[in-house]
């Protein structure tokens, strides 16, 4: 029981990454109704902004991660200032290739600075764990929940009580008639990206300041967000943060039941597990468990 | 005489006119195509004896991509149901023509069956994985099936790394099959009916003769009543399900018919390759593929062709370039701005983007642009 339990709580920690994660793209999805291909490249560009922060010009954890959201949303913003405002119109398959395009290139680029070693962020007092019944958890996974939170409620209070929030919902509604209602939706989508390039910061600077940090190969558990949303639906804003901790618990329980129970599946099916589960939820929920059904009208 | 009197038609002079449907819908509907078509295969036949081994290898590799990218056309360009899950066929028809074909005295599975068994056989087993995908299509649309055929790919990576005894596992994969047609080895030297021919050359001209197959295949596909439907599909599904298109029906035909040319075309593009192994069928392998045909022309067979053979030779380009850039090293170690290889994935992210934003019809439309020009000269504006 104790080790179901250790191992749901590791699942939240890693699932608060996805959580985050997962909320970008349905930022992304909501306002232009495009899936960012691009979000990996910015989880970590996001890490590795922190990384420059607090190592080279050696800023304290918290300052260098603010930075780091602000320089986050600020290439998410130039992202789709250069490639995707000019494509506004054309069919959103076209628009998800070019994502994928913008994710290919800025890689690289983090490649060239990653190089052969890991960049790792130290988390203050991180490898401190706090203990209660036998349940362990470092203070770099608690900081990491305790930050989820304050981002998730504090993105729930923008759309609820702001003008900006109630405009990108308006947007997110029908794009025209939020047009007639004087919104500029232009600068809605600038902000979607903003939002989403700052979740994937923030998601970033926690997986930097992990135990592995960042390496080349890093970028592909941002990829894990994507049955994240699948599974709670591509446009519901709670359905990402449940699908995101669904995702981390499901891996972490593959990851310490399956060698035992179904050793046939092979090593490491944890990594896949989240995909698995993902066509579980869509056989059974074509539009996910949060998401709205699509209307046909001819 | 009398079948040249045949094919002639429409009005005289003016061969853009046409007087039946069947007409108008033949392969070769003007003089001008079926001169230059004939000149292309002319000139492709005698590539082997103009250019280097090194050089053909690449175009080898690059046609039997074609038929890939041709299949990828099939579903994603004609049918328009967007699968990110292409590497996971492809791979699917690599191993099978590989277990099929391989050698049985090797460290892995392998049953040294002759390529008439096992290239079939790899589109066989890849159209049926194509079968079981086509159902989750037709409840899925969009960007939802985008990830689903994405989640595919990362699903079918695990089962290719974990099936050591077919795969040869992670690192250290196995060999392809033979390349043994009808007693007829490809990797041998020597005259053939009175040529001499290498291996490069022989692999060359037998991927030639493959692709052209397929490519009318896939073109005759594409303009029968199964691709109308599939445009259909496409273009509003819910519009052809009202006029009486069976979509349970075309898109599941859709992906099986896409997934056995990926099969096919994987099988014999590693049996040329060698030795390969279980990474190599990852998400990257699925964007290149997606590339060949953005890049190339969506809806096109000849410009599956045409972005097929520059994406696969874009590696060698990137090489080229890096001997005139001395900020581009040419080692995959550090040193230089770039290296080669990121110059290469940099090309094609860029290439992506830019075929998007400024020529989304491909080099497809830059050649029809062109041809438009040169028709209507000198009155052209």
């Amino acid at each position: 029981m104790e080790a179901f339990v250790q191992s749901v709580v590791n699942g939240l920690g890693q699932g608060s990454i996805y959580a985050l994660l997962a909320l970008g793209y349905v930022m992304i999805y909501k306002a232009t109704h495009v899936i960012s291909f691009a979000q990996p490249a910015l989880m970590i560009a996001g890490g590795l902004y922190a990384y420059h922060f607090t190592k080279v010009f050696e800023l304290p954890f918290w300052v260098g991660m603010v930075l780091a959201v602000l320089a986050g949303a600020l290439t998410g913003m130039i992202v789709e200032r250069l490639a995707l405002r000019p494509m506004i119109g054309k069919p959103v398959f076209t628009l998800a290739i070019i994502t994928i395009g913008i994710d290919i290139v800025l890689r690289i680029f983090a490649n060239r600075y990653i190089g052969v070693q890991s960049k790792i962020v130290t988390y203050p007092n991180g490898t401190k764990r706090y203990e209660l019944f036998g349940i362990t958890i470092s203070q770099q996974r608690l900081g990491l929940i305790a930050v989820t939170i304050v981002t998730v409620v504090a993105l729930a209070l923008f759309f609820r009580y702001t003008r900006a929030g109630l405009a990108m919902r308006a947007t997110a509604l029908d794009q025209e008639t939020a047009m007639a209602q004087g919104i500029r939706v232009g600068v809605i989508f600038a902000l979607a990206w903003a939002i989403a390039g700052g979740l994937a910061a923030i998601a970033g600077t926690f997986v930097a300041a992990g135990t592995a940090g960042i390496d080349q190969a890093t970028w592909i558990i941002a990829l894990k967000a994507l049955p994240a949303i699948i599974i709670g639906g591509l446009d519901s804003v709670p359905g990402a943060v449940v699908g995101g901790l669904a995702v981390g618990v499901i891996e972490a329980l593959t990851a310490s039941y399956q060698p035992d129970v179904a050793p046939w599946l092979g090593n490491n099916f944890s990594l896949v597990a989240p995909y698995a589960l993902m066509f579980l939820v869509l056989l059974i929920r074509p539009y996910g468990l949060f998401g709205t059904k699509e209307v046909e009208r001819v | 005489m009398s079948m040249v009197k045949t094919r002639s038609r429409g009005l005289r002079g003016r061969p853009l006119a046409t007087t039946s449907y069947a007409e108008d819908m033949t392969l070769l509907n003007t003089p001008a195509k079926r001169r230059s078509t004939f000149a292309i295969i002319l000139v492709a036949f005698g590539l082997p004896f103009m250019l280097t081994d090194d050089l053909l290898l690449v175009l080898t590799l690059g046609l039997i991509a074609s038929v890939g990218a041709i299949g990828l056309n099939l579903v994603t360009g004609y049918a328009g149901q967007v699968s990110l899950g292409h590497a996971f066929f492809i791979g699917l028809g690599a191993y099978t023509g590989a277990v099929l074909g391989g050698d049985p005295d090797g460290a892995v599975l392998g049953y040294g069956l002759p390529m008439w068994i096992w290239l079939p056989a790899s589109g066989v087993v890849a159209a049926l994985a194509g079968l079981l995908v086509g159902p989750i299509a037709v409840r899925l649309r969009g960007l939802y099936l985008a990830i689903v055929t994405l989640g595919l790919v990362f699903l079918g990576d695990h089962i290719f790394r974990e099936s050591r005894d077919l795969t040869g596992g992670p690192g250290v994969g196995r060999r392809g099959p033979d390349l043994v047609v009808f007693g007829f080895d490809l990797n041998d030297t020597g005259p053939v009916l009175g040529v001499m021919l290498e291996r490069e050359q022989r692999q060359f001209l037998f991927a030639l003769i493959f692709l052209i197959v397929f490519a009318i295949l896939g073109r005759n596909i594409a303009r029968s009543g199964v691709g109308r439907a599939f445009s259909a599909v496409r273009d509003r599904d819910v519009a052809a399900a009202v006029i009486g298109v069976d979509l349970t029906r075309y898109k599941i035909m859709a992906f099986a018919m896409s997934s056995f040319f990926a099969g096919v075309a994987g099988a014999l593009y590693f049996a040329v390759v060698g030795v390969f192994e279980p990474g190599t069928f990852g998400l990257l392998l699925s964007i290149q593929y997606l590339a060949m045909i953005l890049i190339g022309g969506v809806a096109t067979i000849s410009g599956s062709i045409m972005g097929a053979l520059f994406v696969t030779s874009l590696g060698r380009i990137s090489g080229e370039i890096a001997h005139f850039m001395p900020f581009i090293s040419t080692t995959a170690g550090s040193g230089g701005f770039l290296s080669v290889f990121q110059l290469e994935a940099i090309l094609y992210g860029l290439l992506i983007i830019g075929f998007l934003i400024f020529e989304p019809r491909g080099l497809f439309g830059i050649w029809m642009r062109i041809r438009n020009y040169w028709k209507g000269w000198p009155f052209s504006y």
